[in-house]
This record gives structure tokens, sequence and C-alpha cells, in this order.
């Protein structure tokens, strides 16, 4: 950098363009006097004594020599410095980008001090020149940081020029150097550990307390990191940036695209909707079954989940950012999962011999069922019944059940194409897939309910009678019931529970496949940066008498809080019953609903 | 400055406790933990395959064998990732905070820092702790509801447990900074 003396130019040159360049002192000309900056007022709360904090780039360590701009939190003493200005510039651009700058992210910057990074030995010259700017840009307390070339020796000098409020306070503070990486810091966002409920973030400046400001500071000044090097501006900066401008040519096209294909799809998305909504399905046997079914429920939260995907209208803040980003990646890996599904079962012609095994086993369970039936309608285990009662019961049971395997064969033609239909419908998602498998185990062993029902009413008024003869026992008079018969409901009970249990496995897998935020896994896997739980810090090489310099690392959020944070939420399709509710509803005989009911709040 | 000594923990076992001052305003704890004995592993992987090998006299299915060698590789690399710590630090920087780092043996480590401006004060505490009454320091954190209330208190040291006369050490050398970072803050 050669040290011109540019002194007759730039007295030729008008007062307010007045273009500073690097020189000897009495080449600079004589400071107009501006309107005192805010930075003057900003600075004049201070707390005394305090250890001078200044939260440095770790991109402008080498950068060469210029003026540090940042903003300056007096409340906990510390300059967070983004951006170095070079030579040469002309003070008034640098006030109106820095008014810019304010505008675009309503934060207050200001020049903090001069940053010096000496090339060769002892460039005595430069240090005055650039004390003497501190008269251009006055700013409490003038931060004076100076390195030299290829060494990690930094000298860092916080100057006051006021009279200290109270005697005894010196002129001069101590300071603190913190790096920081200026890329993750802009990109991370920070989780705090509890949202406290009088946490307000002000619009009008950031009031975040601690380090959360620094984060925030950043964040908002965005605008300052937008020209880099190569841009042909008034004033000349290094920043993140500054070697050129980070963009993605992918990530534009699919800006470019987003648009109109959010306006198509949120118009097809909004027919089916409306078609869904209509008079028709709103019948009486219709809607009883639409309610039941859970491939509905699906259906119904896949369109929910959908039309708020591909809405219009921007994310308003971050939160539903990523929750729309979970709920793409979610859907795009059901619909991938699906169609692996159905070219598997296509690949090698499974459908066929699937079909023809199903009525065979259909037909096996019948014959077992009847066996057991017999076996109850005589003298099960050498006990005696009422011989009565278990005709009939036994009778209406068996007659049951050839209904139901007639029906059973009256449908075999059809089974492998319903199948083919129900493969097909796994282009909507692996989700669908799974909760017509359930509904149609459901419809396949509905007979198995019925019987569990008539067991279950009766063992339940066996249950109630019993215990009414125990109070009579005890001494309390109360109408006595007395039934010897029903032993079926107990081996019912086992084919019924292991049914609830498939039933129950394939919901929680739709659930998870549902509320898995997998768009969050996958930054906190590949970007752990962008997720922030906290700040570490580490103590760099230190010498007795030089500052204290410290790397501040980002610390990333652990996975079980990423999914607590951004879980979705679920529909209706998960375990409707916990298992401790199932066995204790079992023993006393209470109905076990396969659907959700109504007042079921407990799921 | 560093320098190095040694301590016991409660069980007996040797601490090293290595101090740092960079600077009259921060400073760093680091204590050391007794390292996994090889005596112990090695009685755990013989009982193991031991236990393997009497199923597999039993069974005649050489998978047992095979799984057990692979629970003991799995379990060995879960216990030094998620469970064995080596070493805990203790850093406290005035007007920061302070910083707590945890580095398991297979070199994973757990980092929680505190602003200053949450920190209310650092004492050590009695408890008790199965059949013994211990020491342990812990840092209290300050209630935002309530100005002279607790909201937490957060353990130092508590994989490594060190007696008594380590933590006072800690204690002293945290208490000064502290006390320094309480005239700043309530000076006008």
């Amino acid at each position: 950098m050669g040290l011109v003396s540019r002194g007759a130019a730039a007295a030729g040159v008008g007062a307010a363009s007045a273009v500073v360049r690097p020189g000897p002192p009495h080449a600079v000309p004589h400071p107009i006097p501006t309107p005192p900056p805010e930075g003057a007022a900003l600075g004049s709360s201070r707390v005394p004594g305090m250890v001078l904090k200044a939260f440095f780039p770790t991109c402008c360590a080498s950068a060469d020599s210029g003026l540090l701009v940042g903003r300056w939190v007096p409340e906990q003493s510390s300059a967070v410095v983004l951006a170095v200005v070079h030579f040469p510039f002309i003070p008034l651009q640098v006030k109106e980008l820095l008014a810019q700058v304010h505008q675009a992210g309503r934060v207050g910057l200001a020049v903090l001090g001069t940053w010096c990074h000496r090339r060769q030995e002892a460039e005595e010259s430069l240090g005055h020149f650039l004390e003497g700017l501190g008269t251009i840009f006055s700013h409490e307390p003038w931060l004076q940081l100076c390195r030299e070339q290829g060494s990690k020796l930094w000298s860092c000098k916080a100057t006051r020029r006021q009279v200290p409020p109270c005697p005894g306070t010196p002129y001069e503070d101590q300071v603190m150097l913190v790096f920081y990486d200026q890329r993750k810091v802009l990109l991370s966002q920070l989780h705090p550990p509890a949202a406290l409920p009088d946490c307000l973030a002000g619009d009008a400046a950031p009031s975040a307390g601690g380090l959360a400001a620094v984060f925030d500071t950043v964040a908002r000044s965005e605008a300052l990191f937008r020209s880099d090097r190569f841009d042909d501006g008034p004033v000349r900066l290094s920043h993140w940036q500054s070697d050129g401008v980070e963009a993605s040519i992918l990530a534009e096209l699919a800006k470019r695209a987003s648009g109109p294909v959010c306006v198509l799809l949120a118009c097809l998305l909004s027919l089916v909707s409306a078609a869904s909504a209509c008079r028709l399905f709103k019948l009486w046997p219709l809607s009883f079954v639409w309610s039941k079914l859970s491939v509905c429920e699906q259906l119904r939260h896949r369109l929910e989940q959908l039309t708020l995907v591909f809405s219009t209208q921007k994310a308003e803040n971050p939160t539903q950012l990523m929750r729309k980003a979970n709920v793409l990646v979610s859907v795009l890996l059901d619909v991938a999962l699906g169609l692996a599904l159905l070219s598997w079962l296509r690949g090698k012609d499974r459908i066929g011999p699937l079909a023809e095994a199903l009525v065979p086993v259909a037909d096996h369970v019948a014959e077992e069922l009847q066996h057991l039936l017999q076996w109850l309608m005589g003298a099960p285990a050498g006990l005696k019944m009422n011989r009565a009662l278990d005709q009939v019961l036994g009778r209406f049971f068996l007659y049951h059940l050839h209904l139901w395997i007639s029906y059973i064969h009256l449908m075999s033609p059809f089974i492998e194409r319903i199948l083919w239909h129900v493969g097909l419908s796994a282009c909507l998602g692996l989700t669908v897939a799974l909760s017509i498998l359930s509904d149609i185990i459901a419809l396949l062993t509905f007979h198995i309910y019925c019987f569990y029902v008539y067991g279950a009413r009766l063992y339940c008024l066996k249950i109630c009678g019993l215990s009414s003869l125990w109070r009579l026992f005890r001494g309390k008079k109360w109408n006595v019931l007395r039934q010897r018969v029903d032993s079926c409901s107990y081996d019912l009970d086992q084919l019924r529970l292991l049914v609830v249990a498939v039933q129950g496995l394939m919901h929680l897998l739709v659930d998870l496949i549902n509320s898995l935020p997998l768009y969050s896994l996958g930054l906190r896997l590949c970007r752990p940066y962008r997720l922030a739980a906290g700040v570490k810090f580490r103590v760099l090489e230190h010498e007795a008498g030089r500052p204290l310099r410290l790397l501040m690392q980002i610390n990333p959020l652990p996975y079980g809080r990423v999914v607590h944070t951004y879980r979705l939420p679920s529909c209706g399709c998960h375990p409707t019953h916990p298992w401790g509710s199932l066995c204790r509803k079992l023993f006393f005989g209470e109905l076990i609903y396969p659907w959700r009911q109504r007042g079921d709040k407990q799921a | 400055m560093e320098d190095e000594r040694s301590f016991s923990d409660i069980c007996g076992g040797r601490l090293a406790l290595q101090r740092r001052y960079y600077s009259p305003s921060c400073r760093e704890f680091c204590l050391s933990c007794p390292r996994l004995s090889l005596r112990s592993l090695t009685a755990v992987t013989c009982t193991v395959w031991l236990a393997a090998y009497g199923l597999f006299t039993l069974c005649e299915n050489s998978m047992i064998l095979s799984a057990a060698i692979f629970i003991t590789l799995l379990g060995l690399l879960g216990y030094l990732h998620f469970v064995k710590i080596d070493q805990e630090t203790l850093l406290i920087i005035d007007s920061l905070g302070i910083q707590m780092t945890s580095s398991y043996a297979s070199g994973k480590e757990s980092t929680t820092f505190i602003e200053m401006g949450k920190v209310k004060d650092v004492v050590i505490n009695e408890a008790i702790y199965m059949q013994k009454v211990i020491y342990y320091l812990c840092i209290l954190l300050k209630d935002p509801m309530e100005p002279h209330g607790i909201s937490q208190v957060v353990p130092v040291f508590q994989s490594a447990k060190p007696r008594l006369d380590c933590l006072i050490e800690v204690y002293r050398s945290c208490q000064e900074i502290l006390a320094h970072q309480k005239a700043t803050s309530a000076s006008p």
C-alpha cells in the first residue's frame, strides 16, 4: 500500500466529498464539522471496569487495514464487528451505507474503530493516521485492533475521549477478543432452552440478551453483506462474502419455478377438498363408514398437509418454514417408499400367489373355529354346562361362521383384482397402503369381532353378577343374576388381542412416518450449525501482556430436542389404546372398539 | 500459568486437577478421571463369552457365539462413546459466562455454556449419595421472575466426583472471578 501524499489533490476537491486516503497526517484536509453521529450518544452509557468484548469475524483476520464497522452493545460492553472498510473511502458514503443497512434491518450500526494489519515493519505514519480518523468518526469507546502479518500477536486498545463519569476509572479499557465464524452465525438459529413468557423481542431494536444479541445483530445486517469486492460500489468492504456472493443456480431456478407450481397445485388441491366436502358424503351410512376407516383419515391428513405446503403464502417465521420443509420431505419419502413397494409387488408377479393363499388360510381359520365351538358345545375340560344355553349360543356362532365362509368363497375370484388396486394406491404413499391393509384386516376378521362382542357382553354380565353375589355374601341386599355358561370369550380374546396388536403396529408405523421431522434431522446431520442450542468457547494461544483471544463456535442441538421441537402434529391414526388400558378392558369385559370413538380423549 | 495436582475422588480413585490461569478474568480447571482398567474389561469379556459358550453347548447353534462377539464389541463401543467420561473441564470467563465440557473416551465432547447474566452463585452443596454423604460443586441460576429466587441448580464434575479439598480450590478461584464480576456490574 503506497503512502502517496495527496494533499494538493484533496485540497482542491469540494468540502463535502473529501476523499480520505492513507498519507501523512498533514495531507488530510481539515475535518468537516459533521453532525455528531449516533455512535457518540450510544456509547456514553457503559459499565466501568468491565472487560470490553470485541467479537471479530475470522474472515477479516487477514484483511487489509481499514475501519471497523459494527454494532456497540453498551449493556454487555461488547462490540460486534461486522466488516472492515478499506481505503480509499469517503466518510459521507460510509455513513450513507450504514444508514441504508439501518433502514433495511432495523439495527443501528456505527464505525467502531480502526484495524491495522502491518505488512512491513513499523509503519508509524499509518498508526498516527489511523488515530487521526478517530476525529472524523467519533465513537465511544474507540477500538484500535492491530496485528502483525504472519504472527499470532494481536494488540487491542479501547480509548475514551470523554471525561469518565466517575473519577478513578481508567481512560483505557481491557479488551477481550472473541473470534466468530460469520457465515455460520448468520445461517444459524438459536434454540433457547425454555421460552420465557416475558421474553418480548421488540421490533424497534434487538433487545435479546447476552450472546443472542450477537446472533441477532449478524442476522439483521444481511444488507451489509450483499456486495463483494468485484462490485464497483463506492465503499470497499471485507466480510464473509467479499470473495464472491454465495448463490446456487438450482436454488434460484427452484425459487422461480416454485411460484407458478404452487399456484397450480393449490388450485388442484382446493378442487379435491371441495369435492370431498360435498353434501353427498355427509349422508348417514357413508359418513359413518368414512369416519371409521383409517385410510380416509390418512388421506384427509395428507390433503391438509399438502395444502399447507403448497399454499401461496410465504412462511412468517423460521418455525413455519421448518414445518413446511419437514412435511414436504416426509411426503416425498412416503411416495418414494410406496413406489418401491409397488415395483416390488409387480416385480415377480407376487399378487397372484398372495391372492391364492388367502382363501385357504381363511378356510383353515374357519375350520379351527368350528372345532372350537363343537368342543365348547360338548363338555369342555370335563365341566358340566347349561346345555340349553350352550346349544343356542353354539348354533348361533356356527351359523355366523358358515355365512362368513360363504362370503369369502364368493369374493375369491375378485380378490386378485382388489389386491392389484390396493397395490396401485401405494402411489399415494406407503402410509396409505398400510392404512388400506389395516382396514382390510379389520374387515376380514369382522366375524371374530362379532363373536368377541357377544362373548364380552355376556362375560361382562357374568362379572356384574358375580360382583353382586359378592356383595350379597358380605351382607348387602342386591339383585342376583346367575349365569354359568360362557367360556368362549377367553379363547377368542387371544385372537382378538392378536388382531388388535397387528393393527396397532401398523398404526404406529403410519404415525411414525407422519410425525417424524425428516428435514430437520437431515439438517442436523449435514449442516449442524443451522440448529444451534448455544455456543462454546475455546481459548486460543495466549501470551502474557497480550489481550485474551477466544474462539466462539456453535454448539449444535441434540437429536432428541430436534425431534421434540419440530415434531409434526399427527392425525388420529395412532394406536388408539395404550397397552395398559387394553389389558384392563379385556379383564373387566369392557368392549374394545377397533376404531376411535368420538369421546375417546386418552388416545 | 499452569499447574497440576493430584487429588482423590469419593471412591478413592486418583484424579488429576490441571489449573490454567490465562488472565485475571479467565481460568480453566481440568479434572481427569481414572482410565478404563484392563482388568475390568477382561473380566466382563470373559464372563460374556463363558455365558455364550454355555448357551452354545445347550443349543448347538453357532449363531450364539458370533452374536456374543458382536454384542461385546457394540457394548464396548457404546460404553466408550456414551458412558465413560475421561475429562471434565470448567472454564470461567469474566463477563461472558461459565462453560462445562465433558470429553468421552471415544473423543466425543459435550459442552454446556451458561451466560454470566444467568449465574447467581457458585456453591458447595452436601448430598446423600447411596450410603455416603458427599460434597459437590454446583452453579445456581437466577430466576427471571423472582429476583431472589433460584430457578435451577447445575452440578459440576458429576462423573469425576472429587472430594472436598479439590472442590475448595475450584470454589475459591470461581468466587474471586464472580466477586469481580459482581463489583463491576453493580457499580453505576
